[in-house]
């Protein structure tokens, strides 16, 4: 909330000519109400590309940010740098900027591809060479399918209030539960078996999530807690399954999974490309989350209850079912996130399958400002890093954790609004949807 | 010490909150600044005490210009600031609550001089008459008391000029007394003190000189003798404003709001509302005066199902009410509650958003689980029209809003609906006359429909204004039910108290129905009239 800004005289003021005068020539605001004959009223105001500019400009400078401070980690980490400092500074530094073009330039390319190849090999017309020109893209939006269900998980949770850290967990229980659906139901029709196991998968989820949010509708419990914990039982869940006769693949004395059948598993968008139908679901996900936030009554209710709940329970919604609700959709999502990273990316079941995709969504959510579309637009940057971090190292020898550095930093400066003004001298604008994010912490 | 402000512009983007202000404050004179909220009040402060820095003009202090950029220069400066919302930590004495910032230490230990401080706070608070025990805890202490001991404060800062933002907003009439004292007092011993208020009859009491903020920009400045209520209503709005609410006799009908033997608890445990009696009829106005926590916050919420009752009964037409606020409202009940922001509203919605609060879930606005766009669109632009909510537009945050404009939020949504029973609590609670006059109209035209009301207020005015019968409460009960005509502001302030009349709550005429000539048949609680 912006606190400086003083009460303007349209919202105190006696002379409403006065008023609407000073409504028609301020900047921040929407067109006066109301609007002419036919015109489409929405409640909501129509997409006002100020205001999204004004959303985008933290998360935009604290990419750059981060990916500014990475450049220098490139060239301060390389034991050569310092070495040829000594002997020739400038020739040093020369070197270090290009080493970061050329780290960068792989991380680009080994995540979207290089334009050249891309045009060179729709110019032959050779099926393979596309095929591999476009693989890097692929492979961005492989990595980003799960992160894309997994920050709506957290996202949908910070709109109703809740501040969802058991994202992995539910996953885990998610990836479990398509899993077996997958390979223990025989004898079905592609058709009905994969959205079964689909199904299954958001039903972990939303059967791990519904204990903390059934504990803080009844107790107070503190979901934060709650989940938290449960993510370590999940572990052990995963551990459990994976040692049991009948759902451990026979003759393996490791934890895997038998493997899911191809009645269930999601096929690839394009034949000889990783990148599945998942991802297209991931999309249908984002717009199903953002209807359900913003255009039902549902979602008016986890946005009360998340904004206020006095406010909430005044106009008489029910606060406990409102949360259990919400957590329930959250981790429906969550569980969305390992199924579909069962059924189309992985195909069996191994303990440590997620690269920590459960607490990346919460970086995601922050991001992408709680916004569904902003959450994908995260997601598949976020996914991008991913991608190409191998082939920058492949390339450049510059090690993969640069990328977890670069992603720790976008999270520090979107989590921290003030910092990033701070540095690139911002005035404070209205507020972003990233409040959110504080007031799960709220009681 | 004199001050002087000159020319003083805020800008801030979009708006010029002050324009070219100038203000003189002689020593040892009370000077009332007025103003409806938005008026530039609270900027002009800010300036003053080094929260903000003008975009032009000087601050003078006895004739030398002096510039703060924050407020620790301005209290060096002599400058003491009381903020309406008090800035003391609930779980220290009174000593280390004033000495909090301006520790004094025992030589070069570092140990703090708690006898040296507690001595000088004696001290001071003799002087002035502000008795204070200076080992009590805050949180222990009265509303009244924890001002003073932030007036101590500043005195222990050696200020000069003492800047009181709206201090009697949470005082009794007796203490609004006590206070005004204390002013007169620091004021003979040269004390400067800027009084800020929307309570014009206090101005015309305590003020020496009133000036008056309109948009940002002095619209006057005048003296106690030379103006009255009228005309400085009238200045601070930029047109005549009506202090009366007008109104003709009820005609109260039949009982539609039945309370009898409630018992309420309050979040902590304690009876708050003790086995309470009370009808509120079809087409008459009940109004409940008395202190803040006594109860009434308690009684409304059983009244509207947010909490439930220990025992005893809240019937609204004739069916038991239950802890359901759904179901309350679906009886036909309206409820203007006590907080705006924390209650009545989402801030972080749009105004339409705010406009559907309770009626979001049903036809025309929701068809199934799908909002419906156009039908809430559609009433909004209706009720934002109609009850003249000043917003730029109907998406536009809840929370920008003025509070008068949030309050008109509220009273239209809840009074557009088909009612039966309307409960307000605090319905003007930190509005501005214009808001006033607007929130009591609508009021007493809901009365005059047939809707019976219920109001609960700490503000006298308002319950004399509204009333047709006034119910005092303290400590959980209603210790008197007056009729307009023999409730002076005395009377009910001694009820308030309660204390005096505590033996004689026993003869207090039952809170019940009565005939239907209302209008004279007030029950003189005879205590009251003793106690004079």
């Amino acid at each position: 909330m912006s606190d400086e800004r003083p009460k303007g005289p349209w919202e105190g003021g006696p002379d409403s000519t006065f008023a609407r005068e000073i409504a028609a020539g301020d900047e921040a605001l929407d067109r006066p109400h109301p609007t002419g004959p036919g015109g489409r009223r929405t409640i909501w105001p129509r997409i006002d590309l100020r205001a999204i500019g004004r959303g985008l400009v933290v998360p935009v400078l604290a990419i750059f940010t981060a990916l500014v401070i990475g450049a220098f980690i490139i060239v301060l980490s390389d034991p050569a740098f310092w070495q040829e400092l000594a002997t020739d500074p400038l020739g040093a530094i020369a070197t270090g900027i290009g080493n970061v073009f050329a780290a960068y330039g792989a991380l680009i390319t080994g995540s979207l591809g290089s334009p050249t190849e891309i045009v060179q090999a729709i110019g032959s017309g050779d099926s393979k060479a596309i095929t591999m020109a476009f693989q890097p893209i692929s492979e961005t939006l492989l990595s980003a399918t799960p992160l894309i269900f997994a920050g709506l998980a957290v996202a949908l949770g910070f709109r109703a209030g809740l501040f969802n850290i058991g994202v992995e967990g539910q996953l885990y229980l998610g990836a479990i539960f398509a899993v077996y659906a997958g390979f223990a139901i025989t004898g079905l029709p592609w058709f009905i078996h994969l959205p079964l196991a689909i199904l299954a998968g958001m039903l972990g989820g939303a059967i791990w999530a519904f204990v903390p949010g059934f504990l803080k509708a009844r107790t107070g419990a503190h979901e934060v807690i709650v989940t938290i914990m449960m993510n370590y039982i999940s572990y052990q869940v995963v551990m459990l399954v994976l040692k049991t006769p009948g759902f451990q693949r026979p003759g393996r004395d490791d934890p895997i999974s038998q493997n899911v059948l191809p009645s269930a598993t999601l096929p690839p968008l394009i034949p000889d490309l990783r990148v599945h139908v998942g991802f297209f679901l991931a999309l249908i996900a984002a717009a199903v989350v953002s209807w359900l936030l913003f255009r039902s009554t549902k979602g008016y209710e986890f946005r009360a209850v998340g904004l206020n709940p006095g406010a909430a329970k005044y106009a008489g919604m029910n606060i406990g079912r409102t949360t259990i609700l919400a957590m329930v959709a959250s981790g429906a999502l969550a569980g969305l996130a390992g199924g579909v990273e069962m059924l189309g990316t992985q195909g069996n079941l191994t303990p440590g399958f997620s690269p920590g995709y459960g607490f990346d969504a919460i970086a995601l959510a922050l991001l992408g400002g709680s916004r569904p579309l902003g959450v994908v637009a995260a997601a598949i940057l976020f996914g991008a890093l991913r991608a190409g971090s191998t082939p920058m190292q492949a390339a450049t020898g510059t090690p993969v954790d640069l990328v977890v550095v670069i992603q720790a930093l976008v999270i520090m400066f979107v989590a921290a609004p003030a910092l990033v003004r701070a540095i690139y001298r911002i005035k404070v604008g209205r507020t972003t949807g990233t409040e959110v994010f504080s007031k799960g912490w709220g009681a | 010490m004199r001050l002087e402000l000159h020319g003083i512009t805020k800008r801030f983007p979009g708006v010029v909150a002050n324009e070219g202000v100038d203000l003189v404050v002689e020593p040892g004179q009370i000077h009332a600044l007025l103003g409806e909220n938005g008026a530039g009040k609270s900027t002009l402060m800010n300036v003053l005490y080094g929260l903000y820095r003008p975009d032009e003009g000087e601050i003078r202090l006895d004739g030398k210009v002096r510039t703060f950029r924050d407020p620790g220069d301005a209290i060096a400066a002599g400058i003491g600031m009381v903020h309406q919302h008090f800035m003391l930590v609930p779980v220290f004495t009174v000593t280390e609550n004033i000495m909090l910032g301006v520790e004094s230490t025992r030589g070069r230990t570092g140990f703090l001089d708690y006898k040296t401080a507690r001595s000088r706070i004696v001290e001071v608070s003799e002087r002035h008459g502000l008795h204070v025990d200076p080992d009590a805890r805050v949180e222990d202490l009265p509303v009244g008391v924890r001002q003073r001991v932030e007036i101590i404060k500043t005195l222990y800062r050696k200020a000069d000029v003492l800047i009181l933002d709206e201090p009697t907003a949470v005082l009794t009439p007796q203490e609004d007394e006590e206070l005004f004292e204390i002013m007169r007092s620091l004021a003979r011993a040269g004390t400067s003190i800027i009084f800020i208020t929307h309570k014009l009859n206090e101005v015309l009491e305590i003020a020496d000189t009133i000036t008056v903020l309109r948009r940002g920009k002095v619209v006057g400045s005048t003296r106690p003798a030379d103006t009255n209520q009228g005309e400085l209503a009238a200045m601070m709005v930029g047109r005549s404003i009506k202090l009366v609410v007008d109104k003709g006799p009820a005609a109260p009908t039949e009982p539609v709001l039945s309370i009898s033997g409630l018992s309420v608890r309050d979040d902590r445990g304690h009876l708050a509302v003790d086995s309470l009696d009370l009808d509120v009829r079809a087409g008459e106005i009940v109004a409940v005066a008395g202190v803040q926590g006594n109860g009434q916050t308690e009684l409304i919420e059983a009244i509207t199902g947010l909490r439930a009752p220990l025992s005893g009964s809240v019937r609204i037409a004739g069916s038991e009410v239950r802890a359901a606020p759904r179901k309350v409202f679906e009886a036909g009940v309206a409820h203007v509650p006590e907080d705006r922001l924390e209650e009545g509203l989402i801030p972080g919605f749009t105004v339409a958003e705010n406009l559907i609060l309770n009626t979001y879930y049903l036809e025309p606005y929701a068809k199934g689980l799908r909002v419906q766009r156009d039908a809430i669109v559609a009433t909004a632009g209706e009720l934002v029209d109609q009850y003249d909510i000043r917003t730029p537009s109907m998406f536009n945050d809840v929370g920008n809003l003025s509070g008068g404009n949030q309050q008109k939020v509220i009273v239209a949504r809840e009074f557009s609906r088909p009612i039966k029973l309307l409960v307000a609590s605090q319905p003007t609670r930190g509005l501005d006359v214009g808001s006033i006059e607007y929130i009591h109209k609508r009021i007493v035209e809901k009365r005059d429909e047939g809707v019976a009301v219920l109001i609960a207020s700490t503000e006298l005015d308002e319950v004399l204004a509204l009333g047709d019968r006034i119910a005092v409460m303290y400590q959980g009960r209603i210790v008197g039910i007056l009729d307009p005509s023999e409730a002076t502001p005395e009377r009910l302030g001694l009820l308030m108290g309660g204390a005096q009349l505590a033996d004689a709550i026993g003869v207090m005429p039952p809170a019940g129905p009565r005939p239907p000539d209302a209008g004279s048949a007030g029950v003189a609680p005879s205590a009251g009239g003793g106690a004079r």
